[in-house]
């Protein structure tokens, strides 16, 4: 008897509601959708193989060492792996997988710079922002991945544009709670200083807080763009290109070898921009 | 007339506070408002005002509500009632912009572990009041360079603030307040957190820039010592109500209740109490008008073995002797002159009674107070020590 009670509520229908929503944005909304799927991956396009790939390797290879070389404070460790680890995944042949795997890195952490950045700031300043958007939040970082490719593909189709479009959701909340964390960890000193001697709103925000947080916004950015980068392999499910897609089809054939040469690529970039973005970070004085 | 005043102005953090505003008025305490309503009182209906020039001081201890009446005065922390007038203006009605404008034109803060902005130079942390008025560039630039110089720190202007010890940190701190040539300087417990050495130099410093640049100065701090040296008005501060205010003497003399008096037990009365406090009316005789004759009959009268000389215009000349008036009298002679001895230390009347000490232990004499080189009055050794001891007559 007890094993039945709960049968007495009907099933709710949560699937089936969220699919009816997904269908009705995609519908009403694909005045919206199509331009960005069009225009965004036409400039993706661009990016990676009008761009990044008409940059003959060994300038760019020397363009990164060079930035890891100044970034660490003219240290030659980070740049020396640099070289050694750009010039391997070369001659594994994944040099165009490279540069669409780093184009789709790069302007997935954009996006969510730009739009986690005043979120967090809106959180630090608004306590009803900070109620609404922590549950959000928390909802877009235990979502498994997987589950955002779907409607990233109803929405945008296959390829790259829906692979930003769920590394963007993936990897957003990081900047958004740092953001929001340094903010609000500004001393009270300061912040009543800065009011003291009659700052707006504004002035407060660039004058203090936020050079004031610029260290912990680093930080969260960082997480961002490894969160991007670990996006690449989910992505290339539905249609991204890149390293990734090169680990996914050994997968598929299980080819051990050619999905190890894949997945190091991936970590030697990772490395790479983890480096670079952390020391971006360090102190100068 | 006053440049702040505090009209029955009242902070209470926490909700609901007009029911706590009327426990207040049955003259509930602190702690049993915090009982009976969860609510903290920061400030108890305070009343004073402030004139132009002066150091006012807010003395209390930790947790007597200093704090947050002087961020009350500039609306860092809103007031629950009662008024704040800046020049008659009501701070507590204005909107955001008016109160902007106050803060940036009329009062500036110096705070207590300096607050100054790590990310910036010193120039640009002296700069920040000029800064978000939007003066240009050069101008807040020579201006902040001016405070900088006025503080002594001209030198260092492309610093950061971790570079230099705390006393110059708080310089800087000063300097940017100054910048914005206010009207008001709110001090919250500027020198606290310095060493006690450099704190005295800069209390020095203070008093030096206070009478040079005619500022009004609400100077914030929980040190007594502090309080009497910088003080022209002390307001005492206990559980959030201002206890007594008034001149460093009179908070000495005539502490207000039990509370106060506890406070002011263990002060160096030396330091405070002045030549003024402890002299008595002398006893003279005119050098153009009487011999050695009078001057016995006055010292005996008074039982006294020597006597002050003056001139018609009271300009002490010095002191003569029993004994030698004495011998005066048997040769005959009848002018003073011959017997009069000029060697008498002279103090002032604001000399400290610390500074009386020294000069007195080294004298035979009693010790003369002139103003001018007229003869006011006359400090004699058990005034010092009566005084001293907390229990002689001191004159207000």
């Amino acid at each position: 008897m007890l094993n039945n009670t709960l049968d007495f509520i009907p099933e709710i229908p949560i699937a089936e509601a969220t699919e009816a929503a997904s269908d009705w944005l995609k519908s009403t909304f694909s005045f919206v959708f199509n331009p960005i799927k069009e225009h965004f991956g036409n400039l993706m396009e661009f990016v990676a193989e009008d761009i990044l790939m008409n940059i003959p390797p060994v300038i760019f290879i020397i363009l990164v060492a060079l930035l890891a070389f100044f970034v660490t404070g003219k240290k030659l460790g980070l740049a020396a792996f640099s070289i050694v680890g750009l010039v391997l995944i070369y001659n594994q042949g994944h040099w165009d997988d490279l540069m669409n795997t780093v184009t789709l890195v790069l302007l997935a952490s954009l996006l969510s710079v730009i739009i986690g950045v005043p979120v967090g700031i809106l959180m630090s300043k608004s306590k009803i922002a900070n109620m609404i958007f922590t549950p959000v939040l928390d909802f877009m970082q235990t979502m498994p991945a997987f589950v955002y490719l779907i409607p990233a593909v109803a929405f945008f189709g296959i390829g790259m544009v829906p692979g930003v479009f769920a590394s963007l959701i993936f990897a957003t909340p990081p900047t958004v709670r740092f953001t929001n964390l340094g903010i609000r960890q500004v001393s009270k000193d300061l912040v009543e200083a800065s009011d003291a001697f009659g700052s707006t709103g504004a002035q407060k925000l660039f004058k203090v807080e936020l050079p004031m947080a610029k260290a912990t916004i680093m930080a969260g950015i960082n997480q961002t763009v490894m969160l991007a980068l670990s996006m690449v392999v989910i992505a290339s499910m539905i249609g991204a290109p890149g390293l990734g897609s090169q680990v996914l089809s050994s997968l598929q054939r299980a080819q051990v070898g050619t999905g190890f040469v894949a997945g190091l690529g991936i970590v030697i970039l990772a490395i790479i921009i983890d480096r670079i973005t952390q020391n971006m970070n360090r102190k100068k004085d | 007339m006053a440049v702040i005043e505090a009209k029955n102005l009242s902070k209470v953090f926490g909700k609901n506070t007009k029911q706590t505003l009327k426990l207040m008025d049955k003259g509930l305490t602190k702690d049993e408002i915090l009982k009976q309503t969860g609510n903290t009182v920061g400030v108890n209906r305070a009343n004073f005002s402030v004139e132009e020039g002066e150091i006012f001081v807010i003395m209390g201890l930790s947790g007597s509500g200093k704090s947050t009446l002087v961020r009350l005065l500039n609306r860092l922390i809103e007031p629950t009632e009662g008024s704040i007038l800046i020049e008659g203006q009501d701070l507590a009605q204005m909107d955001k912009k008016a109160l902007r404008k106050v803060r940036r034109e009329k009062l500036s803060m110096v705070f207590q572990q300096f607050a100054l902005f790590p990310h910036r130079t010193i120039l640009e942390n002296a700069e920040f009041g000029l800064e978000v008025q939007n003066v240009p560039k050069e101008e807040r630039e020579k201006k902040a360079k001016e405070a900088l110089q006025m503080v002594g720190l001209g030198e260092y202007i492309h610093q950061k603030p971790g570079q230099l010890s705390g006393g110059m940190q708080q310089r800087v701190g000063l300097a940017r307040a100054l910048a914005n040539d206010p009207k008001v300087l709110l001090m919250d417990e500027a020198f606290s957190a310095l060493d006690p050495l450099i704190r005295k130099e800069m209390q020095d410093e203070l008093i030096d820039l206070q009478s040079s640049m005619k500022k009004t100065i609400i100077f914030i701090t929980h040190d007594l010592d502090e309080a009497l040296r910088l003080g022209d008005h002390i307001a005492l501060m206990k559980d959030g109500v201002v206890v007594q205010i008034g001149t460093p003497e009179e908070i000495l003399v005539n502490p207000a209740n039990d509370y106060v008096e506890k406070f002011v037990e263990d002060v160096d009365r030396s330091k405070i109490l002045t030549a003024e406090h402890i002299m008595k009316r002398p006893e003279t005789v005119n050098i153009e008008k009487h011999g050695p004759r009078v001057a016995l009959e006055r010292m005996r009268e008074e039982g006294i073995s020597s006597i002050l000389v003056i001139d018609g215009k009271r300009n002490l000349k010095g002191y003569i002797t029993a004994e030698d008036a004495s011998h005066a009298r048997k040769n005959e002679s009848t002018n003073l002159i011959d017997i009069l001895q000029t060697d008498i230390p002279k103090v002032k009347k604001e000399t400290t009674m610390h500074d009386i000490f020294t000069i007195i232990h080294d004298s035979p004499t009693p010790v003369a107070v002139v103003e001018d080189d007229k003869l006011v009055g006359i400090v004699v050794r058990g005034a010092v020590i009566a005084a001293l001891a907390g229990d002689g007559e001191v004159n207000l």
